[in-house]
């Protein structure tokens, strides 16, 4: 890591501290209790902003997929590895506060609403994209089968919220909230949104940054011992 | 063009032929997805009053894991003797080789799909005749088709290749199963046509949109 | 590292800086090459030195990660499928398909490559190879040595102007290995470029013009036929092929 990456990597780590604290207080402390759902509620801001980025970090890996193969160049190949590693996490915190919101909100800890079926999709696809990589016979074939799930998954992603969302409006639809957003809740949630996003963003750029680290290390020990 | 559809037969054929000689796949997922069949039959029974209600959802379900095991073969068999690479030398596009599987692909799951159904709506007492049930049958198997070929070429090249498949293909096709099953519980109930049409457009645009990535993107999973 | 140069066509093949890595293992190592049209280049070296891959990536099977390779002239990143009509490759694999004849064989891969005539052309090569008797029989029937003269009947259908031989010996037993070298005898009419790596000295120098060693990715030695002292060559092969 270079000077320039360092400096990035402490902005980053700034802004997100920053962001994060002031997610929390206001999240916590500056919006006020929702009236029908109580205090439980207030987890719907890191739900939302969650989920939010599991999106965000799939479409990342979906992009950088498809740069990958047209220029095959190993840094963005990293980036998608990375963003995709990332993702599969914030979707496993996505199924996880899902259901600590709604059992005591609706009584049941799953719904197959649209939202939650898609995220439990997408979690499937991370993980046949991480297995695909990790069970491929060579690095760089993992990359490619990696960058071709990437590409195939992702346009699956609409379809699967598409459907989900057609066969459930036969059912009664769960409501979120009566009535809308006040502007102090539409405040905590950006600011919680911000904040989630930059540490997704810092953990792609460690992570990346890592995993080109490690292809270096690796080549240039195979020139050596030659 | 001509040349082109002559060379994606000419793969469909050889394919054909050896399925015929060795009867390897066919039989073994037609036994496979009937035990799917019987076996949901009791998992359903203790409860169900109304067989219409999950008929459905078990025919499907035999059709897409009977596609899954078979999906595995459509590039085993050309790892003897490195068939593939055989393949590989020839001076055709990558893609071509893709159709010429994907052909393949499609008439084994029709055929398992076409001998399965009549059977399956006799052990529930349905209605054999159902024109618009051939219909989903075929958009779905072409859905299923497009990827399972694409995935089985990227299966082949993994190790732990047989779960590998599954994986891969069951969430990616989860719109495509959907459809299905809601467009044959329609068609069990007797609904309009227009109800149905909703599912069946969302199915041709899967198979629409998945034959266009895995024709550009089959060339990057077999290089080497 | 990938030139994008031009190449003359007076060369059957023309490789520049050919280099491969699988992971953090280099196959190739910069390997330049230039064969003649009609010239007969024989390449030695133990295991591990690259001659399968050198070859994986002159058929095209396989890219490299730098360097670059004329086929007849042409640049095979351009035209990849176009060049392939320019070659053939056997190995020990032999590309067929077990349940299905001899026959059935051919005429797939005549298709394939678009040979005009088809039925007669595989008439033709069938009789090079000699196996009539054997044309309707399934492969699974054939022994090694049958299937590898199938694998060559389907090597030369295309007519293809320069051929690639992979250790074509392995597995063979002696009598059809003696085969073998007569059926090459046969098939060599004409102004084929023949590129054959092998690991045995005595028959390789037989069939060469030129011979190249390869030791871990890097061309260690090369000379034409003439220069070499055929009875001493097994020690100049020790020589260039130390090993650790």
């Amino acid at each position: 890591m270079n000077d320039k990456h360092v400096l990035r990597s402490n902005v980053l780590s700034g802004l997100g501290l920053v962001l994060m604290i002031a997610a929390l207080y206001m999240v916590f402390i500056y919006v006020p209790t929702e009236k029908h759902t109580g205090v439980v509620q207030r987890i719907f801001y890191f739900h939302v902003s969650i989920a939010w980025v599991s999106f965000l970090a799939f479409f990342i890996t979906f992009i950088f997929s498809i740069l990958y193969l047209w220029k095959r160049t190993m840094r963005w190949d990293a980036i998608a590895h990375a963003s995709a590693e990332a993702g599969i996490i914030f979707t496993t915190l996505v199924l996880i506060t899902g259901p600590i919101w709604a059992k005591p909100v609706w009584g049941v800890w799953w719904t197959w609403d649209a939202r939650l079926t898609t995220s439990l999709v997408l979690w499937l696809i991370y993980i046949a994209y991480l297995l695909v990589r990790a069970y491929a016979t060579e690095p760089a074939r993992g990359a490619r089968f990696g960058a071709v799930i990437g590409i195939v998954g992702f346009i699956d992603v609409p379809i699967v919220f598409l459907v989900v969302n057609l066969w459930r409006t036969q059912h009664p639809t769960t409501i979120i909230f009566e009535g809308g957003l006040t502007t102090s809740m539409l405040l905590a949630l950006l600011v919680s949104i911000a904040a989630f996003t930059t540490l997704y963003v810092l953990l792609v750029f460690q992570s990346a940054c890592l995993k080109s680290m490690e292809a270096d290390i690796k080549y240039l020990r195979s020139v050596q011992a030659e | 063009m001509k040349s082109l559809f002559i060379k994606i037969f000419a793969i469909f054929w050889k394919d054909l032929l050896t399925e015929l000689r060795t009867k390897e796949v066919v039989t073994s997922v037609l036994v496979f997805a009937l035990l799917v069949i019987v076996i949901f039959n009791f998992a359903f029974s203790t409860g169900a009053s109304m067989p219409e209600l999950v008929a459905p959802g078990v025919l499907w379900v035999a059709i897409a894991f009977g596609g899954v095991l078979g999906f595995n073969h459509i590039f085993t068999v050309e790892k003897g003797n490195s068939r593939l690479e055989g393949l590989m030398l020839c001076p055709v596009d990558r893609a071509v080789i893709y159709w010429g599987k994907l052909a393949g692909s499609i008439t084994f799951i029709l055929a398992v799909s076409l001998v399965i159904t009549p059977i399956f709506l006799a052990l529930f007492n349905l209605p054999l005749l159902l024109p618009l049930l051939a219909l989903v049958i075929v958009l779905a198997a072409l859905g299923f088709a497009t990827v399972g070929t694409l995935f089985s070429a990227v299966a082949i090249n993994t190790r732990a290749r047989d779960i590998m498949l599954p994986i891969l293909f069951l969430p990616i096709t989860v719109p495509v199963i959907a459809s299905a099953i809601k467009v044959t519980a329609l068609i069990l109930a007797g609904s309009p046509w227009n109800e149905m049409l909703i599912w069946l457009q969302i199915i041709i645009a899967f198979d629409i949109i998945y034959l266009v990535v895995s024709t550009l993107v089959f060339e990057f999973v077999i290089e080497e | 590292m990938n030139e994008i140069g031009t190449a003359s066509s007076s060369w059957a093949i023309e490789a520049r800086g050919l280099t491969k890595l699988f992971g953090d293992h280099h196959a190739l190592r910069g390997v330049d090459l230039r064969v003649s049209k009609g010239e007969r280049l024989v390449i030695f070296g133990p295991n591990g030195a690259g001659k399968t891959t050198l070859l994986k990536i002159l058929s095209t099977l396989a890219k490299p990660s730098a360097g670059s390779v004329w086929l007849d002239g042409i640049d095979i990143r351009n035209k990849p499928a176009q060049t392939r009509r320019h070659i053939s490759l056997v190995s020990h694999q032999t590309f067929l398909y077990d349940d299905l004849t001899v026959y059935e064989n051919l005429k797939f891969y005549g298709k394939m490559y678009d040979v005009p005539d088809l039925p007669q052309q595989i008439k033709t090569v069938i009789s090079w190879v000699r196996l009539e008797s054997r044309l309707h029989d399934r492969v699974s029937t054939l022994s090694r040595g049958l299937q590898q003269r199938a694998s060559i009947a389907r090597a030369v259908l295309h007519n293809p102007s320069i051929l690639l031989l992979d250790e074509p010996e392995v597995g063979l037993d002696p009598h059809a290995s003696t085969m073998l070298r007569d059926v090459l005898g046969n098939i060599n009419s004409g102004n084929r470029t023949v590129m054959m790596t092998t690991h045995d000295l005595e028959r390789g120098l037989e069939l060469g013009d030129r011979v190249i060693i390869l030791d871990r990715g890097r061309i260690v030695y090369q000379a034409h036929k003439h220069e070499i002292d055929t009875a001493n060559f097994r020690r100049v092969y020790d020589q260039y092929t130390v090993i650790d």
